[in-house]
């Protein structure tokens, strides 16, 4: 790597040492006054940290970020999958399970007798949601907080992921 | 303290026909008591206001959850904690030391208040010696430092002690030089002496020594030096946490762990108390004297360490000493040199 020599100023090191405290009062001071201003009700001023205070105020997603899954739904409520196994098949994880039944409408071949996630194996690649030719699993439920005391409470089944 | 035995004398009647030592304990026992709630309060105070004071800096908003209004109770919910976790020793360490070690680094830092000048009357005891006094007792700290490097029996805690004392008698004595600068021109040791020396002047802060000629840079030496006194970054070497994992305090959890960190933090106070008393005046203030303008002036300058702890990244041992040793001595000589020349002039 080029390296420049630090000059005499640099070498000196006092010059660099108001420079750095030049520019961390500058934060707190900028910082001090966002907030004092958003405390007296000035909301439109934008905040004083760059963190977020998590479980009350929650970092917006983009639109493309891959959450919890879901199984959308037809009209009548009946979910729109129809066992085609083409998201078991994509699934590099192999997290999903899913066992087809046939279907009441003769239109429809079949449905989903059992769909279930495991999702302390997913690996929430999104590869199920791009093969499923019918749109009817998403990632788009922005839960992000899947946590349980056991692996089986991990097994996520159709109930839980058609809501 | 004196003030306080004509206090209670005057007030109380009855008081003069008391058993005379009586009459002196009395006074000694307040004034002990007073020291140890200000020993007790400001590092839960000004633990908090760091950790705030970082986080603002970082853009970033600290403790916010325990006690409601912007997490104002966590340093009394951390220090509760701290009392109440498992008392750990070392199967190998050195019973006795190990223990004793927080207790003098403790009491290095506690025993400088005596001679803290809060107001013109409030002081523990106006020592002829004052200033002497404190550069002695709070070289305490480094002995409890080693204590507690040796008696851990952890290597990491030895390196941290060991660089804690090379550290703190290095740069103990530009402090010095750099306080006798304040010294010369007044004649005396007294902190009280110092302060009132101080009195007046253009706008009420001319004769304060921060805006006289040698003493102002006198007052940079200083305060480098008395930084690394109390370990503070960017000369916390002996704790150094990427390198020695807590230093000297790596073995220590719990009460005796907190001991540390008060001690830490009442140093903090005692040097920055001692910089307003020497360099800005005291209890002196052109709008308002006494402990409210003594606390505000030391309280700032506890404020620029905090500021320069999270500007400034931590110096490397040899650039440590020679920080020391080739730069900070050699200019107090100089300032010390200046000062006698403007005093016999």
């Amino acid at each position: 790597m080029n390296r420049r020599d630090l000059n005499f100023a640099e070498r000196l090191y006092l010059s660099e040492v108001f420079k750095g405290l030049w520019l961390t009062s500058g934060h707190f001071f900028s910082n001090m006054k966002k907030h004092l201003a958003r405390q007296l009700g000035f909301t439109r001023i934008e905040k004083g940290a760059v963190t977020f205070q998590y479980p009350e105020e929650r970092r917006p997603f983009s639109p493309r970020y891959r959450s919890r899954h879901r199984l959308t739904q037809r009209e009548d409520g009946s979910p729109r999958c129809v066992a085609c196994m083409m998201c078991e098949t994509a699934c590099p994880a192999r997290c999903i399970y899913i066992v087809a039944g046939e279907h009441p409408d003769p239109n429809i071949e079949k449905y989903p007798a059992r769909f279930d996630i495991d999702l302390g194996v997913c690996v929430f690649c999104g590869f199920c949601v791009e093969a499923c030719p019918e749109d009817a699993i998403r990632m788009d439920t922005g839960i992000v907080e899947i946590a349980a005391y056991s692996r089986k409470e991990m097994i996520y089944h159709i109930e839980d992921l058609l809501q | 303290m004196e003030a306080l035995l004509k206090l209670l004398s005057d007030n109380v009647a009855g008081y003069g026909s008391l058993a005379s030592p009586l009459q002196y304990l009395l006074p000694m026992v307040l004034a002990s008591l007073c020291c140890i709630a200000l020993v007790a309060l400001f590092p839960i105070v000004a633990v908090y206001a760091e950790r705030k004071v970082a986080a603002h800096m970082q853009d970033r908003l600290g403790p916010m959850r325990v006690g409601g209004w912007h997490g104002w109770a966590q340093t009394i919910a951390d220090g509760i904690k701290l009392l109440l976790k498992e008392d750990i020793i070392p199967s190998e360490a050195d019973r006795v030391l190990f223990k004793l070690a927080p207790l003098v680094v403790f009491a290095g830092g506690f025993a400088s208040l005596v001679v803290l000048p809060f107001g013109a009357s409030v002081i523990v005891s106006d020592l002829n010696i004052g200033v002497l006094y404190v550069v002695a007792i709070s070289s305490l700290g480094v002995v409890g430092i080693i204590m507690a490097g040796w008696a851990s029996n952890n290597k990491y805690a030895l390196f941290g002690g060991m660089r804690a004392a090379a550290q703190i008698v290095s740069y103990e004595i530009p402090a010095v030089m750099a306080i006798l600068t304040v010294v010369i021109p007044v004649g005396s040791l007294s902190t009280q002496e110092i302060v009132r020396a101080q009195e007046g002047g253009w706008l009420g802060i001319g004769n304060w020594f921060i805006f006289k000629p040698v003493t102002a840079v006198a007052f940079l030496v200083y305060y480098l030096a008395s930084l690394a006194e109390v370990n503070r970054t960017p000369f916390d070497i002996p704790e150094a946490e990427s390198e020695l994992v807590a230093g000297y305090h790596t073995e220590y959890s719990g009460m005796r762990f907190a001991f540390f960190m008060l001690a830490e933090y009442v140093n903090m106070f005692v040097v920055s108390a001692i910089g307003a008393t020497l360099f800005l005046g005291g209890w002196n203030s052109p709008v308002f004297g006494g402990p409210v303008a003594f606390m505000l002036k030391s309280v700032a300058l506890v404020f620029v360490q905090f500021w320069l702890r999270w500007t400034l990244p931590r110096l490397r041992v040899d650039q440590l000493m020679y920080v020391s040793w080739k730069v900070l001595l050699p200019a107090s000589f100089v300032l010390v040199i200046l000062a006698g020349a403007l005093a016999v002039r």
